[in-house]
């Protein structure tokens, strides 16, 4: 999938927190890093539709990302969102988290999105689960059902914030295990994530955003392997500082 | 077998526990009555119920309409004032915000006498049963207002985030995901809420209204049966707000979901 960014630029009540970022490249799996604050949600959340820029444009398979109405609903329906905390629906249980708007938002017929919700379900190994509620279920089933509910409608592409960090080290390699098998699927994402082995060995590419700016991207193997901005140098030895 | 008085380590009793206790204490409390009328040399005397029956069922009625027509009306008032609350107008949010305060902050009495004595007969409402509606429906609207913003600010902007994220339009957002949430949890106040006007129509006898307990001083004062018609008041309120209580608890257990 063709994702085109021109100057973005983004602040918050005048806060900047990207500086103008140029991208242009065919993305099958990316994934973004860098510290802290550097606008990587942000970027995230703009290439999804979720927030509109302040400056700059979003190109997607060669179309501009809508700014609002029917069209802007349907731009976001196209893609397979999943929040750090999962961002389930509180009073749903899983199955219908999964079903509801696949009826909603994709015209499926009331058994037909009850039996993909439940094949997804089995798939991701949580056949026993779907009556429940997410209060119900542990962080890892969470974010497996959040991103069955992503895949559900099959998407052009996922986009994951971070879908690991509230996890114990358990729960992270489930989930990472079920996107490498979504990659080796297919299926295309890109991915906010702390989690360098995951970026250096299950993303085809790597963008490491900094300070609001894209300052350095490409293939993951190359970035890890030869770093060439002291930023990336320092983070990534920062990294391996309490590695065990 | 586990002690019959002690619940388990999750805090749940079994429903044999749960009788074997509850049965217990209402001994108990009515042990306790039982003894004081005795001490007091009172003789509990219950003739008058069979003999003024239609008077203390209309009085039933009657405080069971008024509750219904003043939970309908008090969240008529309560809905809008709770968003108003949030409003960006400003004049709106304080207007909202001072009706709140004033009626919270003051006795219902002083508000049953202020509203019927000066502005019902300024305004020429001279109909009791309608003034006693609007009298409880603007003091209860105020709590209802607050209810409801408390289920307004906890609605999570990541509920909202995650619908517009899956595709939903406005309207769906708000068909699926706001209105459950907050009907799921606004519900169980909303039913105690409605305990409560049951029990404070009873001062509109102030003002004459021959609901319930106004019926029951009538009798009261041509019986001399003071214990006995208060005893059966009492009872009667009981009548109708248990179940209502009994029906809140149900709404919050089958609506706790949140984290
Ligand atoms: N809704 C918001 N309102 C105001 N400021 C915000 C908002 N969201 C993010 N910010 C600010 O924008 C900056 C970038 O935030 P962002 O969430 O994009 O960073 P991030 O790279 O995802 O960080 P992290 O790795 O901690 O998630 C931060 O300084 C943050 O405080
Ligand atoms: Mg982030």
């Amino acid at each position: 999938m063709r994702i085109e960014l021109e100057g973005v630029t983004h602040a918050f009540a005048d806060a900047p927190v990207l500086a103008g970022i140029d991208f242009a490249d065919d993305v099958s799996t990316l994934a973004v890093i860098g510290p802290s604050g550097g606008g990587k949600s942000t970027l995230l959340r703009i290439v999804g539709g979720l927030i509109a820029p302040t400056a700059g444009t979003v190109r997607v398979d060669g179309a501009e990302v809508p700014r609002d109405g029917e069209a802007l609903a349907r731009y976001r329906a196209s893609l397979g969102f999943v929040f750090q905390d999962g961002g389930l629906f509180h009073h749903l249980t899983a199955r219908e988290n999964i079903a509801l708007p696949l009826r909603a938002v994709h015209g499926l017929a009331e058994d037909r999105a009850r039996r993909r919700a439940d094949e997804l379900l089995e798939r991701f190994g949580l056949a026993a689960e779907a009556d429940k509620r997410p209060s119900e279920l542990s962080g890892g089933q969470r974010q497996r059902v959040a991103i069955a509910r992503a895949v559900a409608p099959r998407p052009r592409m996922l986009l994951l914030d971070e879908p690991t960090s509230a996890l114990d080290p358990e729960y992270t390699t489930e989930v990472l295990n079920l996107l490498r098998d979504l990659k080796d699927g297919g299926t295309r994402f890109v991915a906010v994530t702390h989690e360098m082995g995951f970026a250096r060995h299950a993303c085809s590419k790597v963008a490491f955003l900094c300070n609001g700016r894209l300052a350095e991207y490409g293939e993951s193997a190359e970035v890890f392997s030869h770093p060439r901005t002291p930023e990336l140098k320092r983070f990534l030895g920062k990294l391996l500082e309490w590695r065990v | 077998m586990r002690n019959p008085f002690v619940a388990g380590r999750d805090g749940r009793a079994t429903p044999a526990q749960a009788l074997a206790s509850y049965a217990l204490v209402c001994a108990a409390v009515i042990g306790f009555f039982w003894l004081s009328l005795a001490m007091a040399g009172i003789a509990l005397n219950l003739d008058f119920v069979a003999q003024f029956r239609t008077r203390i069922a209309d009085g039933l009625l009657l405080t069971l309409e008024i509750s219904v027509a003043s939970l309908v009306l008090s969240c008529v008032i309560g809905l809008p004032v709770a968003v108003g609350q949030g409003s960006r107008i400003l004049p709106v949010r304080y207007l909202c915000d001072l009706y709140v305060k004033l009626i919270r902050g003051t006795p219902l009495l002083a508000q049953i006498y202020l509203f019927f004595y000066i502005v019902g007969t300024a305004w020429g409402v001279e109909n009791r049963f309608a003034a006693g509606v609007i009298i409880l429906s603007v003091f209860s609207g105020a709590y209802i207002a607050e209810i409801v913003r408390g289920s307004l600010s906890s609605l999570d902007s990541g509920q909202l985030e995650a619908a517009r994220a899956v595709g939903f339009t406005r309207a769906q957002t708000l068909r699926y995901v706001v209105v459950p949430q907050l009907v799921s949890r606004t519900l169980p106040a909303l039913t105690g809420q409605f305990a409560s006007i049951v029990k404070d129509s009873s001062l509109l006898s102030v003002i004459a209204v021959i609901e319930l307990t106004q019926t029951m001083q009538e009798i009261s004062a041509s019986t001399f049966n003071l214990f006995g018609t208060y005893l059966v008041l009492a009872a009667l309120y009981l009548v109708l707000t248990l179940p209502i209580m009994f029906v809140s608890r149900w709404f919050e257990r089958r609506g706790s979901y949140a984290h």
